[in-house]
């Protein structure tokens, strides 16, 4: 899926609570189906109808504590990616969402604790695992990935990172 | 120092002493996906460069999240994994076969000691025999048919120990939905869970499996029932924690005080007894899925069901969770007693718990259902509310066309 990351993301913030299940980020019935613009159709459809008419190309989705915990489907970050949204920032998130985000190259930053309002313009930079509230002018700094993750981010997910290293590779300091 | 299973398993998968917090790269046993998440995983595997799978006997798909399929888009994904699973040569279960994890385990194909990667959130069901399971996404499952590999992170294990004697008329949906009130839905986020103490050897496999396949809605990335009276078809070396094991926390249950329990809509952790909500009319009793469509789970209700009829208001879907559980109960004659009763039967698969067909409920109509989750919308309506209980309770609501206590009739 798609290309290198930049390395600084600036857009708007659009801002939900805590718990965001996958079903509210994209319903089952919508998932079966190849075509990709269909998630992005119904993305937050039962939390937030309006939202896929008032996402603009680059936006940054901010969530509370376990950001899209439930389902395995990888239709939930594809349904955000595709609907336009350039970055997910979350207290904290459900595991298998973070590894489905990464692994299609949507960034994802966990920022255990910030001050977000919906409509703030951010500036999130992804190399220093920081988010600046560029409304607020207020800093706010992210917890470190584990290097393989930074490296399938970095190549803009892992169907572009087994193409080019064709296996997994670890770094030393990862044991 | 002590190992946990999760480190134990993880360990003799990478060839050295792994413990919590070190990242890994570790060879699977196995790797499945379904229908939701197969074609997209054909699809990243094709987008990565992949020609042919690492090893065509250690994977698996499923058709069964909307089988057989109810329109022709569906269809058409199914048509792609035929097309794949003839091409790779590799195993794939039809329409109607069963639901995955039941499949997984009925089959034998997953075992104890395994990593096993599946392409659905509740693969922690393995960990009812003493597999680690573990739930990715698509391109994840793609990643592992092109190189038989996974990274993975050790997580950190909460032990849950149960003490004293089950009660009769008490499921392990009972118990795990009382361990997902108490830790919450986020509870075991990163984390491995271990259920252990006495009262794990009386649990049946059907009652392992309930409990593990729900360890995911605390939010664990996989767990384990420890193997104490575990009874399977084959021999097999159980892997048990060292003494010395160091745990994150500990739980202690009081098996002997649960009672039956109910999640309420919309959260499977919003968790209170059953008699806190019982007369609560419901329009819609569901029993079935990879949770509770076991026979043990078709054979409670049918207790519950016999010589009696559903409420009127009420209707009462059953999904067995496989092909050989439906048999099963035609030949002893559950399915007799719950079609007497007034139960519509749906082929063995996923059926209404994933929205997409044989029973979406209607605008605020209440729904009890033995799943796994009651997320909004989950059932195909987000106008619905519904409430997750065990085989017994769901069938002793759907007799009184209200939420019921159903020790009264055990």
């Amino acid at each position: 899926m798609g290309r290198k990351q930049n390395i600084k993301i600036t857009g708007k913030a659009h801002v939900y609570g805590d718990h965001i299940d996958t079903d509210a980020i994209i319903p089952g019935k919508y998932t079966k189906t190849l075509d990709l613009q269909t998630f992005a159709d119904h993305v937050l459809e039962d939390l937030d109808p309006e939202f896929k008419d008032r996402v603009q190309p680059g936006d940054i989705l901010v969530g509370g504590e376990n950001f899209g915990c439930g389902s395995s489907r990888e239709q939930a970050p594809l349904a955000l990616k595709v609907a336009g949204v350039s970055a997910v920032i979350a207290k904290y998130f459900a595991r298998i969402f973070f590894r489905n985000a990464v692994n299609i190259g949507l960034p994802v930053l966990e920022v255990s604790d910030f001050e977000i309002a919906t409509g703030d313009e951010l500036e999130v930079d992804l190399k220093a695992g920081a988010v600046e509230n560029l409304t607020t002018g207020r800093r706010f700094s992210a917890t470190k990935m584990p290097q393989v993750m930074i490296e399938i981010l970095d190549e803009g997910g892992l169907v572009n990172y087994l193409k080019k290293y064709g296996d997994y590779r670890l770094q030393k300091d990862e044991g | 120092m002590g190992q946990t299973i999760v480190e134990k398993i993880i360990s003799a998968h990478a060839a050295k002493n792994v413990h919590q917090g070190e990242i890994v790269i570790v060879a699977v046993d196995g790797a499945m996906a379904s229908d939701t998440t197969a074609p997209l995983a054909i699809t990243s595997f094709r987008a990565m460069g992949g020609k042919a799978v690492w090893d065509p006997d250690k994977c698996f798909l499923v058709i069964d999240h909307a089988a057989p399929a109810p329109n022709e888009r569906i269809s058409n994904l199914h048509v792609l994994m035929r097309e794949f699973a003839a091409e790779q040569h590799c195993k794939l279960f039809e329409a109607g076969e069963g639901i995955c994890h039941q499949l997984m385990i009925e089959k034998n194909i997953v075992r104890p000691g395994h990593i096993f990667i599946g392409a659905d959130s509740h693969s922690c069901a393995y960990g009812a025999i003493d597999a680690l399971g573990a739930g990715v996404g698509s391109t994840d499952l793609a990643a592992v048919w092109l190189t038989g590999k996974i990274w993975l992170k050790v997580p950190r294990t909460i032990k849950i120990e149960l003490i004293g004697k089950i009660p009769m008329g008490i499921q392990g949906k009972d118990l795990i939905l009382d361990v997902i009130g108490k830790t919450g839905i986020a509870g075991a986020t990163y984390q491995a869970m271990e259920f252990c103490g006495p009262a794990v050897s009386a649990l049946s496999l059907s009652g392992r499996i309930s409990m593990a396949n729900m360890m995911i809605e605390a939010g664990a990335k996989t767990g384990f029932v420890h193997p104490t009276g575990l009874k399977l078809p084959y021999t097999f070396t159980a892997e048990l924690p060292d003494v010395e094991a160091k745990y994150h926390r500990t739980i202690t249950i009081d098996a002997a005080a649960i009672q039956p329990m109910v999640s309420q809509p919309h959260s499977p952790d919003k968790v209170v007894a059953v008699d806190q909500v019982a007369g609560k009319k419901i329009h819609y009793a569901f029993i079935g899925t990879c949770v509770n469509g076991r026979l043990e789970d078709l054979q409670m209700a049918a207790r519950i069901l016999r010589d009696v009829k559903i409420h009127p208001h009420t209707r009462l879907i059953v999904g067995p969770a496989s092909r050989q559980v439906f048999l099963d109960a035609v030949k002893d004659r559950t399915v007799e007693i719950l079609l007497k009763a007034g139960a519509t039967f749906i082929p063995p698969g996923c059926g209404p718990c994933v929205g997409t067909h044989s029973g979406v409920p209607g605008n605020d109509e209440v729904v009890i259902s033995t799943a796994n989750r009651n997320f909004k919308g989950r059932m195909g309506n987000p106008h619905a509310k519904i409430y997750l209980a065990s085989p017994a309770t769901v069938a002793a609501s759907a007799r009184e066309g209200k939420i019921a206590n159903p020790l009264k009739y055990l």
